[in-house]
């Protein structure tokens, strides 16, 4: 009994990690020694997949660009679901449920049927290629992620910290900035490592509403295997690099990550 | 909580509502025009009714996908919902193994989506991936780019290896939230494990579970780059799921009219599906 305790975990992270070593040993290979033939190990290591990569500015043009819309829309879809998850949280008002609903079903909405259509609402108010196109489109499914999380963290707030704030004198914004938001700190870090988990792996709007300017880093990617063959091992260490802003951001909200969900309604 | 009755609450969402319905009813508008009209591609275009509707509804093509796409997601559902309840129920309750198991597991939530498709369609290449050769060498003739069953088991696997994950988050967060006096009371009245499982933590993990079986529902109907990725809907069209089908008509053939007709089919049956989920969680809420 005590050796299946932690031999199911063991094996499923064994089995997450093969994948992903796969990835990083290829990213020391060079495109040669993977196309040549199976090999556990990089035989011959090689960095220069990643010196190509941070000194070639198409290449760390696209991390930059997508990191920048990435913040850009975590912080309007964090900023604009803190009152509402409030609302939802605490106050009864006409349509409530369905309201809930409606913003739900946006999270729905599969991003193939939106493509096309946003790339010409876009283009239309002169928003095509710049970030604040690909965040303002990424808060479709990221806003109503974000109600749905914040308000499972504010329900778990009593009510009494309200009203006991009213009655020592704080206004409703000074309550709400130097009271309530502290309380629910770890909610919204989980609300935003959500938000940016989703708009960082989300691509196809990202690649639909940019061409130069804004260029994420998957359609650098993208753009290297159709020009130059299959550029494996320089593929490899460009979807590495792509691990590590996620696993930055995990870190820090390990001990919080679901419990949001655990505490409001559906 | 016992909530107070105010209308000015909607000052409040006022700001997710404007930015979600720019969002949503502008294209959801749009795609609704194309859905009734014909173009010719000169920009003029013609009222044509509900013939696009028509012709999707009576294309073997939309309910192969149609088929494909729900035989998907309830395979990876059934896969995916038990698989993540017995790693939550097995993963230590406290001490520093806890974050190394979370951080660990959510990495592959974390992988853009392209990334993960083009890891799979190295990793699996019968010649030099590592799991095409691992299941070369002990006698399987795998080859997921020839091989319908193959490309299935293939996308399967990396479906079930990219979101176990998320439904063992949400699960574990339910087990965590357990107060000790159940196990306790349990311990006293002697119960076994199956019944500790059955009568406290599958209730307890319910609502989490029900969440976690919403989303993956909603995103795998929604699915469109890994499958893409990896096997380009092939070989042939046997992986074809609905969004890459809607993707081929609207972006690769330009016929806006059934693309449109497609996508409101197409996200009627999410609404539907989810709609009928929700008022079930919801009603069990209130008991």
């Amino acid at each position: 009994m005590r050796v299946s305790k932690w031999l199911v975990p063991t094996l499923y992270i064994f089995f997450l990690m093969l994948p992903i070593y796969w990835l990083v040993s290829m990213s020391f290979k060079t495109t040669n020694e993977i196309l040549g033939g199976f090999s556990l190990f990089p035989q011959n290591f090689t960095t220069e997949n990643y010196v190509k990569i941070f000194t070639d500015p198409t290449w760390y043009w696209g991390y930059i660009n997508s990191l920048a819309y990435v913040s850009l829309n975590t912080v309007i879809s964090v900023a604009a679901a803190l009152p509402a998850a409030y609302a939802f949280s605490r106050y009864r008002f006409l349509g409530d449920k369905h309201l809930f609903f409606w913003l739900l079903t946006n999270r729905m909405a599969p991003a193939a049927v939106f493509a096309l259509p946003f790339l010409q609402l876009y283009s239309s108010i002169g928003l095509f290629d710049s970030y604040l196109a690909v965040a303002l489109a990424h808060t479709l499914f990221n806003v109503p992620l974000a109600v749905w999380i914040l308000e499972g963290f504010m329900s778990g707030v009593p009510k009494e910290l309200d009203e006991t704030a009213y009655v020592d004198g704080h206004s409703f914004p000074s309550f709400f900035f130097k009271i309530f938001l502290p309380t629910i700190a770890a909610g919204i870090g989980v609300a935003i490592f959500f938000c940016f988990m989703f708009s960082w792996v989300e691509l196809l709007l990202a690649k639909t509403l940019t061409s130069v300017e804004a260029k994420p880093i998957a359609a650098v990617m993208t753009r290297t295997s159709s020009t130059s063959g299959y550029e494996l091992g320089l593929l490899a260490a460009a979807g590495s690099l792509t691990i590590i802003p996620g696993a930055i951001v995990i870190w820090f909200v390990r001990n919080y990550i679901a419990k949001g969900f655990a505490l409001g309604r559906v | 909580m016992n909530k107070t009755v105010n209308q000015k609450a909607w000052f409040f969402v006022l700001p997710v509502v404007i930015l979600v319905a720019f969002n949503a009813l502008i294209p959801l508008m749009t795609v609704v025009n194309y859905s009734v009209q014909e173009t010719f591609g000169d920009n003029t275009f013609f009222w044509s009714g509900v013939r696009w509707f028509e012709q999707i509804l009576q294309s073997d093509r939309f309910w192969a996908s149609l088929g494909r796409q729900l035989f998907f997601t309830f395979t990876i559902l059934a896969i995916e919902v038990p698989l993540g309840v017995a790693i939550a129920l097995t993963m230590p309750k406290k001490g520093p193994w806890v974050s190394v198991c979370l951080v660990l597991m959510a990495l592959p939530l974390l992988i853009p989506w392209n990334v993960v498709g083009a890891m799979w369609n190295i990793f699996a290449l019968p010649d030099i991936g590592l799991l095409g050769k691992l299941l070369n060498s002990i006698g399987f003739d795998y080859n997921y780019t020839r091989q319908t069953g193959d490309a299935w088991f293939t996308l399967i696997l990396m479906d079930v290896w990219h979101w176990t994950s998320l439904v063992v988050l949400l699960a574990y967060a339910g087990l965590v939230s357990i107060p000790d006096a159940y196990y306790q009371a349990a311990l006293i009245d002697g119960a076994s494990k199956w019944k500790i499982f059955r009568f406290i933590q599958l209730p307890k993990m319910k609502r989490v579970l029900t969440i976690a079986i919403l989303l993956r529902f909603m995103d795998s109907f929604n699915i469109y780059t890994e499958p893409v990725v990896l096997t380009g809907g092939g070989p042939g069209n046997s992986t074809t799921l609905l969004s890459i089908d809607l993707v081929k008509i609207a972006l690769g053939q330009f016929d806006l009219g059934p693309a449109a007709a497609m996508s409101l089919i197409y996200f009627l049956i999410i609404l539907l599906t989810s709609w009928i989920f929700y008022t079930l969680m919801m009603r069990n809420e209130e008991q």
